[in-house]
């Protein structure tokens, strides 16, 4: 990632235009060409660095649920599990982390009851307890993370 | 989706995994949708200004971009307090999300929970004291749970 790549990730966390020619538009606000804006962001997803581009949609106010669930999995079936809880399409993230509860995913599903369908059949597949913490509230301000 | 109509539910599909690398994207999902660029975008907006869409943008990779230590820093704060101070703790410059979540005791005794990005954990670790000091003596514990590794990161995934 070069000095280019870092300003086009620093200016480009949001606000991204709805025009006819939005990358142009964008492409002028930080010094590119469109063509060169194009190119750049197609590598950077390319190559990981950014996850995608596009439009972060909230799962919730399109009508959908959403929870963060926890697992306490034993070390020795740890990637066994992880198997198992990826294989649900409704399963957005999965984190390992450093804690007695090791395994952190984010179920992102139609309804509450599909959530609570995918939540009981990962708990009937791993035989452990899968704690659900649906967010009550939300202190959202926005993404500002400087490449 | 019920709030959605057939036409969004496909913007939603046909955007999920990102917007079109394209000089105009908005006509090329309108040929994909069988619409004009401009009903695209009339309906862009709107979903913007409800909030369905919470922005168009770069969605980073933290690791990639050179945020070594991702943690979500995690509080048992009094019920009474927790509204007003969440807002002040997810509007610190350090934290990009910041939710209130249901206990689940005894393994669970933590109802706030702030994510940070750093460098490295001793940046973690000063920004656990700026929250700590922001909560005062509203927050009776806290712990902060670095993520090891990413199992799995996928974008909304709405079936066609």
């Amino acid at each position: 990632m070069d000095a280019v790549d870092r300003r086009i990730v620093d200016a480009l966390q949001g606000g991204f235009p709805i025009c006819p020619r939005p990358y142009a538009a964008a492409a002028q606000r930080i010094g590119l060409s469109e063509d060169e804006l194009i190119a750049r962001l197609a590598a950077l997803s390319a190559g990981g660095t950014i996850s995608r581009f596009g439009p972060l949609w909230d799962v919730e106010r399109l009508g959908g649920a959403v929870t963060l669930a926890a697992i306490a999995v034993p070390a020795e079936r740890f990637d066994d599990v992880a198997a198992l809880v990826n294989a649900h399409p409704e399963v957005a993230h999965n984190y390992a982390r450093e804690h007695a509860l090791n395994m952190w995913f984010v179920v992102s599903a139609e309804s509450r009851a599909e959530i609570d369908r995918v939540l009981a059949a990962i708990a009937a597949e791993t035989g452990l307890e899968v704690l659900d913490m649906p967010k009550s509230e939300e202190y959202f301000l926005g993404l500002r993370l400087a490449a | 989706m019920s709030a959605l109509d057939p036409i969004d539910r496909r913007l939603v599909v046909e955007t999920q995994a990102g917007l079109p690398l394209v000089a105009e994207p908005y006509a090329e999902l309108g040929r994909r949708l069988g619409i004009s660029a401009d009903a695209v975008m009339t309906r862009l907006e709107r979903l913007a200004a409800s909030g369905a869409i919470r922005r168009i943008g770069v969605i980073p990779n933290h690791y990639a971009l050179g945020y070594r230590a991702n943690a979500m820093t995690v509080w048992d704060v009094d019920d009474r307090a927790v509204s007003e101070l969440g807002k002040l703790v997810g509007g610190m410059a350090c934290v990009t999300h910041c939710y209130r979540r249901p206990r689940r005791p005894p393994l669970w005794p933590y109802n706030l929970f702030a994510m940070v990005h750093a460098r490295d954990r001793a940046e973690v670790d000063g920004m656990t004291v700026a929250i700590g000091r922001v909560l005062g003596g509203h927050a009776r514990a806290h712990d902060v749970l670095y993520s090891t590794r990413i199992l799995k990161k996928t974008g909304l995934r709405l079936a066609a």
